[in-house]
């Protein structure tokens, strides 16, 4: 990116803070407006990763940023009609139902069907009002603002996006679906939710976040989710991308585990312009269970980044991660995956896997599995491949009367169905089913 | 602490047996790095013009470059005007045979285990013996040049066969590939060159032997390679150096070119001194290797036994230009007390139908930190490519780290790359099964340690495999876990 570009986007997001800071007016003495003057100052030193920055090496914002989006104000308020939403949602999906415009809880257009005793949902910008000791406790507690631009930046300009508590002891049967739209319809977009999700003691949730860009022109989200598991809880994330190919997303997704909690993130990734996913574990407890799957299916000029990391910070735990991804077109997949093993995390067990198939010789994908253990006692691994189809098992199916293109398909959606089958919830399994053999067969 | 905890802890505390001295009488450049003390060295080795510009044109650009932070290492930083660059044994004529070799020198090399009289007359492995900044003596060199094979050291390359080095020099690594390449570039005082002419297939194992001996110098050797069509040549590389308070810097470059059919085969046996239990000296290694298949079906093999060096630095890569050619790597390297260790390989696919195969055993002991670096690349023309890559790790001990830093970049749809790496301890089962059947504790350990090298120490010429044995049971002496 030239400095001159990077320069001025750096110098925009200042003037955009002085003028939230304007905005806020009484709301500047409550102690998040601290962490947020914290937060723009640790941007303003950071500045804007460039390609000489090791976490964004193969990921170049410069893309996504001279697309020139103005910085220098927030977007104006979107409006997108009832019908778009719902034929966004996903079908037979029973569950709460949480729409935001352009980063902003909208009351009316959300569902919450689960009993008001399970959990507690609404904008963050009402919790930092009514919830100050709990929004105290773990507002940018884990999402390490220091180390990262994006991270920085979400939470200078944390105003709204959600806060979903779940007190002890609840299970929460109806999963908690976050559909985020971004209204590009009469002009460019950009948003910063913020999210919050506390699972209390011994209670279980499951979260989705779905991404939409409604419009033709493009739109930027960059999106931070605290998640925080307490002990014994259980929580599952989905993330859903199916976006237009003019999304320009960065999210990340820190998760804190505290003793014997278990959690599982699935990302799938069917679209976008660029999209950098990245999913954080604090494995902070003995006896934490995290799983990490994930998904990319990219075509065209897609560019999907995902960086994960596991840090192992307590004894007894397990992690295992399975990445797969299929590159078609002049897409450019990028994996990192990083596994920490502490000194104090003897008897611990973390597994990895990225497996990729290139169809196109334009498309690239760059993989760096990277573990880092100080502890003796442990059990890690990782491995890494990338081919393409088994020309055996190809021929196999033609001699069984299998027409090539068909057979193709059948071992793509062999390949993408071993992270598929892991998905818990019954309707998303068969919606996202839907959208992988569909594309399967348009595409490839 | 558990029983095999302490069997560990004995097994990885063995000393340095090559810490000594000899005191030689050594004509020195004084400290620092100037354009003067490289036209001082240019002066001291009678250089032609070119070479001299070429070394200054590396000096200028040394001084634009800033050390490299990526690698996962710490150390305070180097005061490159407190070293000296050029220091050697003082003689005075040039010995026509070993026989008028200072007999201090011989000495020296002998104290090794490498008699240079008794290698010629008994195991038929050339030997070129370089001392601080010069080659002291080159063995069987009448007996190769029958065969057309030029092994000799770098000056006398230079003076005897300019138009072979000019043609070669920084063909591989550029001058200004990176910092530690480019100082090497500028200040570079003797080393090893090898040419195979086309056909020729080495009879003998060709060695080089670097040995540091005064204090604050800084070793800079180039060793230049050059294998023309259908040739082979095995070659290897040990080192030693004293034991020293302070730390001193050994920044070499290995250049190999290998044409069409060509074979080279790389192996080093590194063990340099590693500073002792708290850290304290120990020599910085940081080296620069790289090989170029430039024909097709051209290959390059490096081995390497990593065990010596307060901090090494190093990742001998192989440009895979030449279809159907054919890059490997094998490396052991073995880290106890404070030593820190990132090293690992590159391997450039451009070629069609090139094959790489990268299996890297990493063990780790005491204090230390162990770091596999790696790169498999693909480029978009890169046809039919395949890579294997492995890389394990052993901790001995709950207070080193193992850590694996694999970039795999792939730009063709063709290429089929797999990457594993594991990370474990030797278990007491395993040590409970060799002490039932009569192996004591510490053997048991060494035995697992060699088993789960094998795969690398098999890829050593005989006589180097034994010697690397026997250097893995010493540097993990006292270590057992």
């Amino acid at each position: 990116m030239s400095e001159v570009i990077k320069d001025a986007i750096e110098q925009e997001f200042t003037t955009n803070f002085e003028a939230l800071e304007k905005r806020l007016n009484g709301a500047s003495a409550l102690p998040i407006h601290q962490v947020r003057k914290k937060a723009i100052n640790a941007f303003q030193e950071l500045g804007l990763p460039t390609a000489r920055n090791e976490e964004y090496k193969y990921t170049d914002l410069k893309k996504a940023l001279q697309k020139t989006f103005d910085f220098k104000a927030p977007s104006p308020q979107g409006k997108i009609n009832r019908e778009t939403i719902e034929e966004c949602l996903i079908p037979g999906l029973d569950a709460n139902i949480l729409i935001f415009i352009n980063g902003v809880f909208s009351n009316e257009l959300s569902t919450i069907i689960s009993p008001e005793d399970q959990l507690t949902i609404k904008d963050l910008e009402a919790a930092t009002m009514e919830d100050k000791e709990l929004i105290d406790n773990y507002f940018a507690q884990y999402a390490n603002y220091e180390h990262d631009a994006f991270i920085a930046l979400n939470t200078a300009f944390t105003e709204h996006g959600s806060f979903i508590h779940i007190p002890d002891n609840k299970l929460v049967e109806k999963p908690i679906a976050l559909y985020f739209f971004n209204d590009a319809q009469a002009g460019k977009s950009y948003n910063q939710p913020r999210n919050l999700f506390i699972v209390g003691k011994s209670s279980q949730a499951t979260f989705l976040e779905v991404f939409y860009t409604v419009g033709k022109h493009e739109s930027f989200t960059n999106i931070v989710s605290e998640i925080v598991v307490n002990e014994n809880a259980n929580a599952e994330y989905y993330k859903i991308q199916n976006n237009r190919d003019t999304a320009f997303h960065v999210g990340t997704t820190q998760v804190w585990q505290a003793r014997n909690s278990q959690f599982s993130a699935y990302t799938f990734t069917l679209n976008g312009a660029m999209i950098r996913n990245n999913l954080n574990i604090a494995s902070d407890g003995e006896g934490c269970e995290s799983h990490m799957y994930g998904l990319y299916l990219l075509h065209g000029k897609t560019h999907v980044d995902n960086h994960t990391e596991i840090d192992h910070i307590k004894p007894n735990s397990f992690s295992n991660e399975l990445y797969k991804g299929i590159m078609e077109d002049q897409s450019h997949g990028v994996f990192n995956g990083k596994v920490y093993v502490r000194q104090a995390a003897q008897k611990t067990n973390a597994f990895q896997s990225n497996k990729n198939i290139l169809l196109s010789d334009q498309a690239t994908i760059n993989s760096k599995p990277q573990l880092e253990i100080w502890a003796d006692d442990v059990k890690c691994s990782h491995g890494c491949t990338t081919g393409q189809l088994d020309e055996e098992a190809l021929f196999y199916l033609q001699s069984r009367g299998v027409s090539k293109e068909r057979a193709r398909v059948l071992l793509l959606y062999a390949f993408a169905v071993e992270v598929l089958e892991n998905v818990k919830l019954e309707p998303l399994k068969a919606y996202l089913e839907d959208l992988i053999s569909e594309r399967l067969h348009k595409d490839f | 602490m558990s029983k095999d905890n302490q069997i560990l802890e004995e097994f990885t505390s063995k000393e340095y047996e090559h810490g000594w001295t000899i005191d030689l009488e050594a004509d020195q450049a004084p400290k620092g790095l100037s354009e003067e003390i490289i036209r001082f060295i240019s002066a001291k080795k009678e250089e032609p013009e070119w070479l001299l510009e070429w070394r200054l044109k590396a000096y200028r650009s040394w001084t634009k470059m800033k050390e490299p932070k990526w690698a996962n290492v710490k150390f305070p930083d180097i005061d490159y005007q407190d070293i000296i660059y050029y220091s050697a044994p003082k003689q005075k004529v040039k010995p026509k045979s070993l026989d008028e070799i200072d007999p201090e020198l011989l000495e020296t090399f002998k104290k090794l285990g490498i008699s240079l009289e008794e290698q010629k007359r008994l195991t038929g492995v050339a030997v070129d013996a370089v001392l601080d900044s010069v080659s002291v003596a080159t063995t069987f060199k009448d007996k190769l040049a029958e065969l057309g094979i030029i092994f000799c050291s770098f000056s006398e390359a230079v003076r005897e066969h300019p138009e072979l080095v000019k043609k070669y020099l920084g063909s591989v690594v550029p001058i200004s590939d990176n910092y530690y390449a480019a100082l090497n570039s500028a200040v570079f005082s003797d080393g090893s060159f090898c040419y195979i002419p086309k056909g020729v297939r080495c009879p003998m194992e060709l060695s080089t032997y670097f040995r540091i001996n005064a204090a604050n110098t800084g070793q800079f050797e180039r060793t230049l390679i050059v294998a023309e069509e259908g040739s082979y040549v095995s070659y290897l590389e040990g080192c030693t150096a004293p034991q020293r308070d302070e730390n001193q810097l050994h920044a070499a470059v290995v250049e190999i070119y290998a044409q069409k059919d060509a074979e080279v085969k790389y192996s080093t046996v590194q063990n340099w001194y590693p500073g002792d239990k708290e850290g304290r000296g120990g020599i910085y290694n940081f080296v620069t290797k790289r090989g170029i298949c430039a024909g097709e079906r051209s290959k390059i093999s490096w081995t390497q036994v990593e065990t010596g060096s307060a901090i090494t630095w190093k990742y001998p890569s192989c440009i895979l230009k030449g279809d159907y050619s054919i890059g490997e790597f094998y490396s052991v390297a073995v880290t106890n007390n404070m030593q820190q260790a990132d090293t690992g390989t590159k391997m450039i696919h451009i070629g069609k139908n090139t094959k790489s195969r990268i299996v890297s055993k990493g063990v780790s002991a005491g204090r230390s930190q162990n770091s596999y670096r790696g790169q498999v690349k693909i480029m978009k023309r890169a046809e039919g490519a395949r890579n294997f890559s492995q890389c394990d790790s052993l901790l001995m001990g709950d207070k080193c780290g193992a850590h694996t830093f694999p970039y795999i970049d792939i730009e063709n749809k063709s290429a089929q790359v797999e990457h594993e790496a594991t990370t474990s301890k030797i278990g007491e089962d395993q040590i409970f099964y060799c002490t039932q059947r009569g192996i004591d504790e510490e053997k048991a350990v060494a035995l697992i340690v060699n088993g789960y090298c094998k795969e690398v120490l098999n890829q050593l010429p005989m006589e180097f495999a034994v010697e690397a044995q026997k250097l893995l049971a010493l540097t993990l002496e006292g270590s057992v876990g």
